[in-house]
């Protein structure tokens, strides 16, 4: 069993796997969220096609966005409650190693799943077929974005009661480019325009979120450990 | 040891006793700086050919706009110092700068609201510059929101100080990203003051304004930190000392001593 | 030729929001030693053993690990050290199994015993398999005290280990803590038990001075 810097984040991307597999129910409820709040849209807005195609993007992206952030809070939560965060805190591993397993994780069973259902989304939205496929990849490197950026938010409220309400208030901010971006992305295909540059820029935004984001969850891990 | 903590204790009364006295030329010269700008703008200045009166209120709300964006990298900035040298006395300029640049950043709003009515028919309009405003405000809220709910303060300013730095980055990225949805969006009948062909008559007063909002930030912010200096430090002797002898002061003029 | 002790604590102090929690705290520590630090509760026991782990960074003072400190020898330290805290770090939905085969995993330094022994030595033998919500919090207890028989990390870092745990755990675990000393390794626990063991010293902690100045 070797204590490489590259084992903190298999083993902690492992162990949340497993977690999220034993709370199956619990797990899935961004999902389910996602899909049952797209049946909101045509009885708040209108059933014609015509109309849900043009904001049918939009929308689900929006809706993507907002089961990510109610999943992100507990990110952390259980790793507090039970004493897990105190080790993670002093394992010989760099903490942002397995900060990054462990969001990685909370992508797998957040991100991708939304990811892979919205074509359906997008059949029951009327979205033109020109977005299918920029949906697609918009929404699986943008919910990265907003896990990682989700995980910082995570960190700096996991020792506060009722974190999850201001969890959303510190992030949506910063949630705000990975949306315009993504919206775009769509938006551009359907219009007959090339996708490409917007979803190159999500592509950046994604990398710079991996590289900054386990630090800043990692120092805001530190403080909560300290409170 | 003691010497640490004597260091530390040190900083933040040296800044109060010291800032007495910057306040005392400070506070006249912001005072008449403001004052001036606002005759000159308000008063002197001549009228614009399509706007007629109304551009008047850029006076305002473009110093507060300059000043809300300077304000969170400020408050970010004094974070950053705090965490890396541990100085008590940055974490509460940070804490002060806070709602100072929250409340400009409404100023801004509020009155970029006002100026939207004559001029373009509708109170509100999501154009790039308050679109990136109304984020900045949230921005603010959340770093005091934050600072707000954790009890113990060494914690609440650490946090607050990430989430200052978190929100540096972003303000550049956020800002273009605004930028360009809008330039995606935009509706071709709406433009906006790009300025720089502001005429110099008009441009001047400007400047003056925002020389002076600069002078009542760092007014404000002195006299907020000092206020946080108060709080913080309450416990200590030299700022019972202080208390004592305000008490005493009041006390003596109620019964009718000099 | 004198050899630096294993872990030397110097002038030690925390404070928090202007509170003085702890005081000039000195300690030496060798291998075979064992440390019981008493003291009333809220006199920092839980925040001395945690600034021994890293968790937390003094406001003054020095760890030293072998005569580094531990900054400056982070992974070394972090390898050769135990911490169980007031938590026992049992995840609810994971079995016994798991719980135990995570915390050896992530532990540098392990010795041959399986994890199936283990739990049979700690009286966990015929639970290994269902899920540690429908254990009790003793049960949980013994869970995490698994994890003593299987590490080889010098240091262990223990708080209040002895809760929650009847005369029999107590006995085993005292057990345990003289086959750790005897081995060579060294012990710093909180705990108000009178523990029988060899090498013992007592550290004492008294109430925190109040505000600074």
């Amino acid at each position: 069993m070797a204590n490489s810097i590259n084992s903190g984040f298999h083993a902690w991307l492992k162990r949340d796997l497993l977690l999220a597999y034993r709370r199956r129910g619990e797990a899935a409820s961004p999902l389910v969220f996602f899909v049952m709040v797209s049946t909101l849209i045509p009885l708040g807005l209108t059933p014609e096609s015509a109309r849900l195609a043009e904001v049918a993007a939009g929308m689900i992206w929006v809706m993507a966005l907002l089961a990510t952030l109610l999943s992100v809070d507990g990110l952390f939560a259980s790793d507090y409650q039970d004493g897990s965060l105190e080790q993670l805190l002093i394992t010989p591993q760099l903490l942002p190693m397995p900060l990054l397993g462990k969001i990685t994780a909370h992508w797998l069973t957040t991100g991708l799943p939304l990811t892979l259902v919205s074509p359906l989304l997008g059949l029951m939205l009327s979205l033109p077929a020109s977005g299918y496929l920029p949906m697609i990849c918009s929404l699986a490197l943008g919910t990265a974005c907003l896990s990682l950026t989700g995980a910082v938010g995570a960190a700096l409220t996991v020792s506060l009661r009722k974190g999850g309400l201001l969890l959303s208030l510190l992030v949506m901010p910063l949630y705000m480019p990975v949306i315009i971006f993504g919206t775009a992305t769509v938006t551009y295909a359907i219009d007959g325009l090339n996708w490409l540059p917007p979803l190159a820029i999500l592509g950046a935004l994604f990398a710079a979120s991996v590289a900054l984001c386990p630090l800043a969850a990692a120092g805001g891990l530190r403080i909560t450990s300290a409170n | 040891m003691s010497w640490q903590w004597f260091h530390r204790l040190g900083s933040p009364r040296w800044f109060y006793h010291n800032s007495a006295r910057w306040l005392a030329w400070l506070c006249p010269i912001a005072a008449a700086v403001v004052l001036g700008g606002l005759v000159w703008g308000l008063a002197i200045a001549p009228e614009d050919a399509k706007q007629g009166n109304s551009f008047r209120i850029i006076y305002l709300h473009v110093p507060a706009s300059f000043l809300a964006l300077a304000g969170y990298y400020i408050m970010a900035i004094a974070g950053a110092v705090g965490l890396i040298w541990k100085m008590k006395l940055s974490y509460m300029v940070m804490k002060s700068a806070a709602p100072i640049g929250a409340a400009l950043t409404f100023i801004a709003l509020f009155s970029g609201a006002i100026w939207g009515k004559p001029t373009w028919g509708t109170y509100w309009v999501w154009d790039a510059r308050i679109t990136s405003m109304l984020i900045l405000l949230f921005l603010y809220l959340g770093v005091m929101a934050l600072q707000y709910a954790y009890h113990s303060i060494d914690a609440a300013s650490k946090a607050g100080a990430i989430l200052g730095l978190v929100g540096t980055v972003n303000i550049p990225i956020i800002y273009k990203s605004v930028d360009w949805w809008f330039t995606l969006h935009q509706p071709a009948t709406i433009k906006f003051t790009s300025a720089p062909s502001m005429h110099p008559d008009m441009f001047q007063p400007l400047l003056v304004m925002i020389v002076g909002f600069y002078l009542f930030y760092a007014v404000a912010l002195i006299l907020h930190t000092r206020s946080e200096i108060l709080r913080r430090e309450r416990k200590t002797s030299w700022v019972r000392e202080l208390l004592n002898e305000k008490n005493q002061d009041v006390a003596d003029k109620k019964v009718g001593k000099s | 030729m004198p050899h630096s002790p294993l872990l030397k604590v110097e002038s030690l102090a925390f404070e928090r929001d202007d509170n003085c929690l702890l005081e000039n705290v000195n300690l030496s520590l060798n291998s075979g030693e064992i440390v019981q630090i008493e003291g009333a509760n809220g006199s920092g026991k839980t925040t001395l053993l945690r600034l021994l782990t890293s968790a937390l960074e003094p406001s003054a003072g020095k760890i030293l690990y072998n005569g580094s400190q531990i900054a400056d020898c982070r992974y070394q330290y972090l390898s050769d050290m135990l911490y169980i805290g007031h938590q026992p770090a049992v995840k609810l939905t994971l079995t016994a199994e798991e719980n135990l085969r995570w915390m050896v995993n992530s532990s540098a330094k392990t010795n041959q015993l399986s994890i199936a022994q283990a739990l049979a030595e700690v009286g966990l033998a015929g639970y290994s398999d269902i899920p540690c919500y429908t254990l009790s919090a003793g049960q949980h207890r013994r869970v995490a005290l698994a994890r003593l028989l299987i590490s080889e990390a010098a240091l262990w870092y223990l708080d209040e280990p002895f809760t929650a745990i009847d005369k029999q755990g107590v006995s085993f675990l005292e057990a345990r803590l003289q086959e750790h000393l005897n081995r060579g390794g060294a012990v710093v626990l909180s705990s108000h038990q009178d523990l029988g063991l060899n090498n013992l010293r007592k550290y004492s902690l008294s109430a925190p001075t109040g505000q600074t100045q």
